[in-house]
């Protein structure tokens, strides 16, 4: 399809702000390897802090990165699947929202002035400016979704009888999760923490804010993970050779997710006080309804992948394995949601660890859960966003790909550095190693008393890990932005892979509108999130003052 | 439906039914049997903002623990084998992790929030607390530790 000058402009630049991000985003991943192996026994290296560093790992990449390429992916497949532009004007200002907040955010994270890790949990307090810049980049999001629904109501209206395409029920439903999971989100940023921050109000509720970031932090996974999904569900079979085995099942897939990814935050909570074991339970309960659709994904995503290997002539059980495209150079989408699949079946079923109450004892806050969510987030989440960033830019700027022989083996090498790097975090967890901890300075350091020699394998282990996710991770940068300085080679165009379906039901009324799933998703949000907050309303005591990094005496008593 | 659903998808979908009946058994089993279970809740009590160790018997303790900007009190806790403690956890400004890997001990600290969980210490060692959230500069530097029937460092 063709698109304007404008649509391609913006597509451009909503790419490569969070590629170019990326560079001191895995910069960072890697340093952070290296002081927790013990290599580096100091506070800050070349002027960064390892705190700073790690505050602006987790917000440019799990952040920024995610939701700029949400919003560019959404655009691609809303302007592509109804053959029509979104308007160009609120496009534009959504961009200039988001753009804006990332200077905001990544000037104070910069400066030093809000070393508080990307979950920003009070009474550590960061600069007003990264709360603001946080507002704004959802708030922006927001804008462009506002304006899909818009056509999409349009074009319901001249198609009431036409199944809605695959990828268009996707964007949609993940922009209403995000809708939803960012009201809490914005009104803990806008009403508790940004008054407080510019000393409007001395004090705030902890457990409270926790607990309305956590109704976000979920679903925030899940607004990671869909864009992901929509592309395995629309696109992988096509890439392999075959069709989808079912589009009803992608479609009930979906829905669930709707239904089941926000009221289950207070799994994020099973180590805090001021709410009970039963809420904890009750949600932990909901959260194993998300392993519904997710089975139903691998299930439906292995028929379509042996249906294709079959196509290509492959025999037997599990010899449909070995015949798909893995090294096709012009084929390296394939290759990217491929390695995906493969880590995220380590990280669904470590997830599952994670859920199951008592078991998250032994795991929460430990090495573990980074070792974990490297194979969600740096695994099928990141690896599909770097991979459809490359095949978006090459289609809309008719350029071809700089060493393709190079692109295609990145996800492979990313995926073996992620499965090494997440072996050595998962099995220090696993004998106490916390997360979030510059171990270098104590914990991995011979001469500190606080030394942990049984330590020493798993975070070497993590740094050879680390060392080859990060050789990966430049390869792309330099891949990415070698291409933007390639000469033009063929016709610019909006493109993206369809792949038919195997059984392509006829349209089911239920599984093709919004109300009916809104109105459930909100009760099920309702008996799961009421409980909780009166639960925090009415266990919690006295509101905390703020503190910054560095000072174990609260601002307000500094100042005087 | 029948028609839209295949027989293969059919099987997977009971195969999934009774994977996570099985998944939910074991949380359940594992509870009873085991007592394993998550941090109890509490109402905020000031009472647990100072902190000591309570003798209630000679098997039985109480702890109120305070963390706080970069070191847990009380920072040496020493009690028999055999004896049931009753962590009770507050931080006294930002957020903290109390973590005894060696117990699956494993909770948060919070301003104007009361944490607690029990545990029976069954064998003498030490154990090492270690705090594994974020609390600003010095968090690699907290300590405490459980010293269950061993000489008293003092
Ligand atoms: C070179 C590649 C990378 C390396 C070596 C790396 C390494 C690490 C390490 C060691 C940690 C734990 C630090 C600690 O808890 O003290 C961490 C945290 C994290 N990483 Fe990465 N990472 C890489 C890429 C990525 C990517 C691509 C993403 C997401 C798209 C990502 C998302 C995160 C997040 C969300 C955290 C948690 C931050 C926090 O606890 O506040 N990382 N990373
Ligand atoms: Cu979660
Ligand atoms: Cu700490």
């Amino acid at each position: 399809m063709q698109v304007s000058k404008s649509f391609k402009r913006l597509i451009f630049w909503e790419l490569s702000i969070p590629v170019a991000l990326l560079t001191l985003g895995i910069y960072h991943g890697l340093m952070q390897t290296i002081y927790r192996a013990g290599v580096l026994k100091q506070a800050a290296f070349a002027k960064l802090d390892y705190y700073q560093g790690l505050t602006l790992h987790g917000v440019i990449n799990a952040i920024v990165l995610t939701t700029f390429f949400a919003v560019a992916f959404g655009h691609a497949t809303i302007a592509f699947y109804f053959k029509k532009e979104p308007n160009r004007k609120v496009a534009w200002f959504s961009f200039a929202l988001m753009t804006t907040g990332t200077v905001m955010a990544a000037w104070a994270m910069l400066a030093g002035k809000a070393s508080v890790l990307y979950t920003f949990y009070p009474p550590l307090k960061g600069h007003p400016l990264f709360y603001l810049g946080a507002a704004l980049l959802i708030v922006g999001s927001w804008v462009s979704f506002f304006d899909w629904s818009r056509m999409y109501v349009k074009w319901k209206n001249e198609n009431p009888n036409t199944k809605t395409p695959l990828a268009v029920i996707g964007t949609l439903i993940n922009f209403t999760i995000w809708f939803v999971c960012t009201l809490a989100v914005a009104y803990e940023v806008l009403v508790l923490l940004l008054p407080w921050s510019l000393g409007w109000t001395p004090t705030v509720n902890v457990t409270l804010a926790r607990t309305l970031f956590w109704f976000f932090g979920h679903a925030l996974v899940y607004f990671w993970l869909l864009p992901a999904y929509i592309m395995f569900y629309t696109m992988l079979p096509k890439l392999a050779g075959g069709k989808l085995y079912s589009d009803l099942a992608g479609r009930i897939a979906l829905f669930l997710f709707l239904l089941f990814s926000v009221p289950v935050g207070v799994h994020h909570q099973y180590s805090d006080p001021s709410i009970t074991q039963g809420i904890k339970f009750f949600q932990g309960m909901l959260t194993f309804g998300v392993t519904i659709p997710s089975f139903i994904t691998a299930f439906t995503l292995a028929a379509s992948l042996e249906y294709a290997a079959r196509r290509r002539g492959s025999k037997g059980w599990f010899g449909w394995m070995k015949k798909l495209p893995y090294l096709d150079a012009d084929n390296y989408l394939f290759a990217y949601l491929i390695s995906g699949l493969i880590l995220f079946i380590f990280g669904g079923l470590t997830g599952i660890v994670n859920a199951s109450y008592q078991l998250n004892n032994v795991v929460h806050n430990t090495s573990w859960m980074p070792g974990h969510f490297h194979m969600t987030v740096a695994g099928p989440v990141f690896l599909s966003i770097i991979g459809m960033s490359t095949y978006l830019y090459t289609k809309l700027s008719g350029r071809k790909i700089f060493m393709p022989k190079v692109n295609v083996i990145i996800p492979y090498m990313w995926t073996i550095g992620v499965l090494i790097f997440s072996t050595g975090l998962m099995w220090g967890g696993l004998i106490g190693e916390p997360r979030r901890t510059n171990l270098g300075m104590t914990y991995l350091n011979p001469d500190h008393e606080l030394f942990r020699p049984d330590w020493v394998p798993t975070t070497t282990l993590a740094l050879i890990g680390g060392i080859i996710m990060f050789i990966a991770g430049t390869l792309y940068i330099v891949v990415f932005f070698g291409t933007m300085v390639r000469k033009k080679q063929h016709a610019a165009a909006l493109e993206l892979p369809v792949s038919d379906a195997y059984h392509d039901e006829k349209r089911i009324p239920l599984f093709d509108k919004f109300k009916p799933w809104l109105v459930v998703m909100a009760i099920i949000l309702v008996v799961a999130y009421v409980p909780a907050f009166l639960n925090v309303k009415n266990n919690t005591g006295p509101k905390a003052p703020g503190f910054t990094p560095d000072n174990p005496v609260p601002i307000e008593s500094t100042k005087k | 439906m029948a028609a839209i659903i295949d027989k293969i998808e059919k099987r997977i979908i009971i195969a999934t039914g009774f994977l996570l009946a099985l998944f939910i058994f074991s949380i359940l089993y594992a509870r009873d049997k085991y007592r394993t279970d998550i941090p109890e809740c509490l109402p905020y009590d000031k009472a647990y903002t100072e902190p000591k160790v309570n003798k209630i018997d000679e098997k039985t303790y109480q702890v109120f623990g305070v963390a706080q900007m970069w070191m847990f009190q009380p920072a040496e806790i020493n009690v028999p084998v055999g004896s049931e403690v009753d962590f009770f956890l507050t931080s006294k400004d930002v957020v903290h992790g109390f973590n005894i890997a060696q117990k699956n001990v494993n909770m948060m600290a919070i301003y104007g929030s009361i944490n607690k969980t029990t545990v029976r210490f069954d064998k003498p060692g030490v154990y090492d607390i270690v705090c594994h959230e974020y609390c600003g500069s010095g968090h690699q530097n907290m300590k405490a530790q459980v010293i269950v029937n061993y000489p008293q460092s003092k």
